[in-house]
């Protein structure tokens, strides 16, 4: 479970962030709360409490409203519509790059009482479920009927489908499976304009453009999702899990590259740093070799033939790269708990230092000993600890920068840290952002990975879905790249830009 | 560190890129011609429109970055034939392998074996077009994984380029699988597929039905098994798959097809009939027509792409 950082580090938002207009918030609370009654809040604490995400930003939202159905949120859209005022979906706000912090006042439609699964159609191997159901909660529904959800980010314990599609989520066994596009067949959604409308479709080839595939990962950008048609993937008849040790980062990072090119396709294949591997095993007791400089977490599934043979090629490969030792799970329990020490990796990172700074990037596999050289080099630079747990297999990194946000300086030198990792993963022929998007946190960084024409571009097919810029405003596209300036409408003073 | 990052991806669009932009210009009708496997799809091009294609070659294969660069024009024939000889291979699958690799995508046409490999669009990294403007813009990323910005890979993808012109992209490769093996019967095909675990691919006619396992020796061997006690027996390849109509529909409801056929090819698990006579597309809902309208008004006001032709 991925948990916010205890404390905020206050940087780059003005504090105390309130509607320009006392009068303007109460009318708005007064015509939601006809449709939604108690369910449509301003107290602070809930405000508060919607403030922020797994992200370090924060800013305050105006109100807050708890819908039970798709018709309750078309409802808020339309009325948000008529006072003019942004809105912003919101699931478990496990999102890490702020993609979740309301900006601009605006009202926090928050999905988690939309917890239902409508319908497991095993027919056409698709569930329609509501936004607010959690990933896992999903797959256990699934599991006795042979399917599960793919997609499973590490907080997969508590973050929901509908953060999910909004931020095109990942996970360590996307590798294999694809990343949330891949497992969304159809949406219902409440478009900007208030209208409802479905986009893609359980049939073979939904006619015309893929609006489907537009909206996912556009971060809410473009609508409020209230239901999803999610692929099921059948149970894997067989799975072995391996853990591999090596006493050079380089060396694991090249076994990696050699698994790959031996033609295997792991379901997942996850690296660990010697700080990593300490303190995960400090916390998860499962047996990591503390001495080492790197594992490799390595797991295989489908038929059993095909498992065991790709077993055998692993080890052979790691040998080459002159492997410490091979530990195979011998059953599901040992299997469960080398992943324990993988999936809780993030939260243990407190026994280093009470704050955090999760960050995602992606670079060519080839490319990962270089660019985990750099982290460290840069964590140094700026006094920081680089702990890295990662996709290895996918070339996506995870470098978490542990930091005590007392030290004086330190919120100025956490983000200058993150920046310099971001641009050398780009230089590496890597792009801003694996799985976690771009939110707020990486807006401004578009500009490294896209010319000024290609981010305008993007913004005129945002602009086509949500042209008065009410939906989840100044994310994703830096503002100087926007088509039109009728955003700054709904920002107040001092607030993010 | 920013103008270098920026130099250094500048230097990554290479020459033939501007090229075709030069020749797509800022003005007048143009309709992309890949290799008219496909070109009847949406209607004829006007007459009018002056013909334009997008560059091929393959420029860059790092086998063990699975991923491939490449120009839309260059053929499917010719990218399976680079791939195969690291055993890779991006399943894209057209009826007919002369179709270029930008033709296969601005279709949106999965092949047979989408059952297993998935939706050809989940096998697109990053896209260069030229837009409206003769510009070339740059969406997705080289990289496996990547939710960096708007998907426009993905819309491009099925859009008929009536939004802009496909110029080069990055796929995923995969390994080509060890084994793989046809069978073919008068088995109730649906039964199986729960029967099996993740097929390749299952044609079926109405009554008779070819199925398509891959993988592992041992594994294939083994899943051939469970389907030859179920009436099904080794075979060389299906029959050709119709090429002139595609009609979707629910994977569930093909179950109604059976017994109606003979001269149609159905795939089973996806809910996609091919069939030798034009299929008429579905109609789209008026909201979604509307933001598709909307969406080509905007990225091509002067409709100059491939005018005559309907994606939607």
């Amino acid at each position: 479970m991925i948990l916010p950082s205890r404390s905020a580090v206050l940087v780059g938002y003005g504090r105390g962030v309130v509607s320009e207009d006392a009068a303007a918030d109460a009318a708005l609370l007064a015509d939601l709360r006809k449709v939604l009654g108690s369910r449509a809040r301003d107290n602070d604490f809930e405000r508060g409490l919607y403030s922020r995400d797994g992200s370090i930003e924060g800013s305050s939202p105006a109100i807050v409203c708890l819908p039970e159905t798709a018709a309750e949120v078309a409802e808020i859209v339309r009325i948000c519509r008529r006072h003019g005022r942004p809105f912003l979906a919101r699931g478990s706000g496990t999102g890490l790059a702020g993609g979740a912090v309301p900006v601009g006042s605006p009202v926090v439609v928050a999905t988690a009482k939309m917890d239902r699964v409508v319908e497991v159609d095993t027919a056409n191997r698709v569930a329609w479920v509501e936004p607010g159901v959690l990933n896992l909660d999903l797959s256990r529904a699934l599991t006795p009927l042979g399917f599960y959800f793919a997609p499973d980010p590490s907080s997969q314990q508590v973050c929901s489908i509908g953060g999910n599609i909004a931020n095109n989520s990942g996970g360590p066994h996307c590798l294999a499976y694809g990343v949330t596009t891949a497992h969304i067949a159809a949406l219902e959604v409440v478009l900007p304009s208030g209208e409802t409308t479905i986009l893609g479709g359980v049939e073979a080839e939904p006619a015309g453009l893929d609006l489907r595939g537009l909206f996912v990962g556009s971060e809410g950008t473009m609508g409020i999702a209230t239901k999803a048609a999610v692929r099921l993937t059948p149970n894997a008849p067989s799975v072995r899990t391996l853990l591999l040790d090596f006493d050079d980062v380089s060396e694991g990072s090249a076994a990696v590259s050699a698994i790959i090119a031996a033609g295997l396709v792991p379901s997942a294949l996850e690296m660990m740093d010697q700080r990593a591997i300490e303190i995960v095993e400090a916390f998860a007791h499962a047996g990591y070799p503390t001495g080492a400089a790197a594992v490799l977490l390595v797991e295989l599934d489908g038929l059993p033939g095909g498992v065991e043979a790709g077993v055998d090629i692993v080890r052979e490969v790691a040998q080459k790269h002159h492997v410490g030792h091979v530990r195979v799970a011998a059953d599901d329990e040992e299997r469960a708990l080398l992943w324990k020490g993988r999936k809780n990796a993030f939260g243990a990172v407190a026994r280093i230092k009470p704050d955090y700074y999760l960050h995602d990037t992606v670079v060519p596999r080839s490319k990962l000993t270089e660019v985990l050289e750099k982290v460290y080099r840069i964590a140094d630079a700026y006094g920081l600890i680089a702990v890295n747990v990662f996709h290895a297999g996918d070339g996506n990194l995870h470098p978490i920068l542990a930091f005590d946000r007392r030290e004086p300086g330190v919120d100025e030198r956490v983000k200058a840290a993150g920046r310099d990792i971001v641009a050398a993963s780009i230089e590496a022929g890597g792009v801003l952002s694996g799985e976690h998007g771009i939110g707020l946190e990486k807006r401004d960084y578009m500009g490294m990975l896209f010319s000024t024409h290609d981010m305008y571009t993007q913004d005129v097919v945002r602009e086509t879905f949500d042209p008065d810029g009410l939906a989840n405003p100044l994310k994703i596209i830096p503002t100087g790249s926007r088509c039109s300036d009728s955003f700054h409408q709904h920002v107040p003073e001092g607030a993010w830009v | 560190m920013s103008d270098q990052v920026t130099a250094s991806l500048a230097s990554r669009i290479g020459p033939e890129m501007a090229e075709f932009a030069g020749v797509v210009g800022d003005s007048g009708p143009v309709a992309v011609v890949g290799a008219r496997t496909h070109w009847h799809v949406g209607g004829t091009a006007d007459a009018g429109a002056r013909e334009v294609r997008a560059p091929s070659g393959i420029w860059e294969h790092e086998p063990s970055e699975m991923t491939v660069r490449c120009g839309a024009g260059t053929t499917v024939a010719e990218l399976d034939a680079h791939l195969a000889r690291t055993c890779q291979m991006v399943p894209l699958d057209p009826v007919d392998a002369a179709a270029t690799v930008g033709g296969v995508l601005a279709c949106g046409f999965s092949g047979h074996r989408r059952l297993r490999y998935g939706h050809v669009r989940d096998l697109v990294l990053q896209t260069r077009h030229v837009d409206a403007a003769g510009k070339v813009v740059t969406a997705g990323g080289p990289t496996v994984k990547n939710v960096s910005g708007y998907d426009l890979p993905r819309l491009l993808v099925g859009s008929l380029g009536k939004l802009g012109l496909l110029a080069e992209v990055i796929l995923r490769t995969l390994p080509v699988p060890p084994a793989a093996q046809w069978l073919e019967g008068d088995g109730d095909p649906f039964a199986a597929f729960d029967l099996l675990y993740r097929p390749s691919s299952i044609l079926w006619n109405g009554s008779h039905a070819w199925i398509l396992l891959e993988g592992d020796p041992a594994d294939v061997a083994a899943e051939a098994a469970k389907l030859v006690s179920a009436g099904f027996d080794p075979c060389d390849d299906p029959p050709p798959i119709p090429g002139a109509g595609r009609e979707s529909m629910r994977p569930s409801d093909l179950r109604a097809l059976a017994g109606t056929g003979g001269e149609w090819l159905a795939e089973v698990g996806i809910g996609l009939v091919h069939r030798h006579e034009p299929v008429q597309a579905a109609p789209v809902s008026s909201v979604n027509a509307a933001l598709m309208d909307l969406l080509k008004q905007r990225l091509d006001p002067d409709h100059r792409f491939n005018p005559g032709r309907r994606a939607w």
